[in-house]
């Protein structure tokens, strides 16, 4: 016996546009197939953990009052894009805890046509005069005056820091980076997007922040992911398909971002997602050539970039000749976000966190249809939320 | 100068305008928002220093699509001015990718962002190419 945890049953919905369904609508159907999925009841749940970053509070109670009050302990949490991993950290650390045999994760959002996140402009400009406020003493909003604190143009930065750290030049990689992920969602008929976009259709769009157009910025969109999580006391106790079918939590892993020079002017989301991965690497005894897939945070081209060396998949400083070679298409060496990624499946904020551990575990179970990676064994799955959280969730197949 | 005021706290304006840091005495940690302590090592004690106007071109984007009231395009650059990193825009130049270049050399400069009801400027800060 073991303090193992594992996934035992997990599900997302078609993410897309629900203009009739509301966000309980979205967690319910998520949570009640994902407890289907695993052969379980609301009954047998000793936590749940909810995320809903742009909802109504209390969204795990109001998903109780639809499926199932039973009286047990809810956590609501909130941590930007890292909801999801948040919220399922959560359930996996009740169930380590000896608290709960089973834990409940969920994140759900709806997000079709929200637009721009963040960065509404303001005025301070109080009684007709210029009134200094907030902790910069600013007259007026300062976004577009002094710089960006923008997703898009914040996440553009981080990307050309990237390159001009490492004398790159070929700012066409990102724009190629986007084109893969838009082919690779072709095959996810849960994508939100599901059509192949071409090297010029992606840089002839519609430009947001340079080098990021549209179709490279995480898409918009309404979805929900649940997942049930076991003791491996408590599986052993389970069918040997439910146990055949579990998904070991080989890590589970968060962390914040410590303080460097300059992660106040722009934030570092590079070292915290190392940390994450170092820690993850070293309490799954698992190295980064031993993955057979990743879902990382592409919440922009320019970010997925950058990832491919915080999670140590390539050489520091190699990240661009690393997608050159073509390792992170789905018939590479370590083939990345082979689900569309945030670009084309989709970024419901809270549910990302939970929808990429469930396309992980859809290869590992054997169970991803056309857009199987063979032979899948073990997987890593990553989200990151400025502020900044990163979550990390290495994950194994039973082997059963 | 009384009819002035700086869009920030931080910068000081006057014949040679400049930013102004509050860094932590015990590390050296440069902030240049309202502190509760250092988030480099928790000290509470900082003291005031001018920080560099020139400085070189770390990362920039040029955003063209922002929320309503933002004016765009502009350009938003990552400045390290001689070991402190500023985030502003860099004014004078055409916000296209040709015009603006990775470890370009630039420097402070002010402009006016308009006037309140009292006849008050209000004068904000950007880099130029030196």
């Amino acid at each position: 016996m073991s303090d193992d945890v594992w996934i035992l049953g997990i599900y997302m919905t078609k993410f897309g546009k629900y203009p009739d369904r509301d966000t309980v609508d979205l967690a319910a159907e998520a949570v009640l197939a994902a407890l289907k999925d695993g052969g379980v009841s609301m009954k047998d749940m000793g936590v749940i953990a909810a995320g809903c970053l742009m909802g109504p509070p209390g969204i795990a109670q109001q998903i109780q009052k639809q499926i199932g009050q039973t009286g047990i302990p809810a956590y609501n949490v909130s941590n930007a894009c890292a909801t999801g991993a948040t919220a399922l950290k959560t359930a996996i650390m009740t169930v380590k805890s000896g608290e709960a045999d089973f834990g409940l994760a969920v994140g759900v959002e709806k997000l079709a046509g929200a637009g721009l996140l963040g960065g509404a402009g303001r005025s301070t400009k109080t009684g007709n005069s210029w009134t200094p406020q907030g902790r910069f003493g600013e007259v007026m909003e300062t976004e577009g005056r002094i710089g960006t604190s923008g997703m898009p143009g914040t996440f553009a930065q981080i990307g050309m820091e990237y390159l001009h750290t490492y004398g790159a030049t070929n700012f066409d990689v990102f724009a190629k980076i986007s084109e893969k992920n838009h082919f690779h969602s072709t095959l996810n008929p849960l994508a939100a997007y599901t059509k192949a976009m071409s090297l010029d259709e992606i840089k002839n769009d519609i430009m947001i922040a340079y080098p990021n157009t549209r179709p490279m910025c995480s898409a918009n969109c309404d979805g929900a992911a649940a997942a049930v999580v076991v003791s491996d006391a408590k599986l052993k106790t389970l069918s040997l398909e439910q146990q055949r079918r579990a998904i070991k939590v080989s890590a589970s892993v968060l962390t914040t971002d410590p303080y460097e020079e300059a992660c106040q002017v722009l934030p570092n989301v590079n070292t915290l997602t190392r940390n994450a991965a170092k820690i993850a690497y070293e309490r799954a005894g698992i190295g980064p050539e031993d993955l057979d897939l990743v879902e990382l945070h592409d919440c922009f081209a320019t970010a997925e970039l950058v990832h491919y060396d915080n999670l140590m998949l390539c050489e520091e400083g190699g990240a661009v000749d690393f997608f050159e070679s073509g390792a992170t298409w789905r018939t590479g060496k370590t083939p990345v976000n082979v689900s569309g990624g945030l670009e084309s499946k989709g970024h419901p904020i809270a549910a990302t966190g939970i929808a990429n551990i469930w396309e992980i575990c859809h290869h590992l179970r054997g169970e991803a249809g056309p857009r199987q990676i063979e032979g899948a064994k073990v997987g890593l799955a990553h989200v990151i939320g400025l502020g900044s959280a990163c979550g990390i969730h290495v994950l194994e197949r039973s082997g059963l | 100068m009384s009819n002035q005021i700086p869009f920030v706290d931080y910068l000081v304006l006057g014949d040679h305008p400049h930013l102004v840091a509050n860094e932590c005495t015990a590390c050296g940690a440069r902030f240049f928002d309202r502190r509760n302590a250092c988030a480099g090592c928790s000290g509470t004690e900082f003291r005031k220093v001018d920080v560099a106007t020139d400085g070189e071109i770390m990362s920039f984007t040029i955003v063209t699509f922002a929320a309503p009231g933002v004016p765009v395009p502009f350009v938003s650059a990552i400045v390290n001015c001689q070991g402190t990193s500023v985030r502003g825009n860099i004014i004078d130049v055409e916000p296209s990718p040709e015009s603006v270049t990775m470890g370009q050399k630039v420097t402070l400069a002010t402009y006016p962002l308009g006037a309140d009801e009292n006849g008050v400027e209000a004068i904000g800060f950007g880099f130029r190419p030196a």
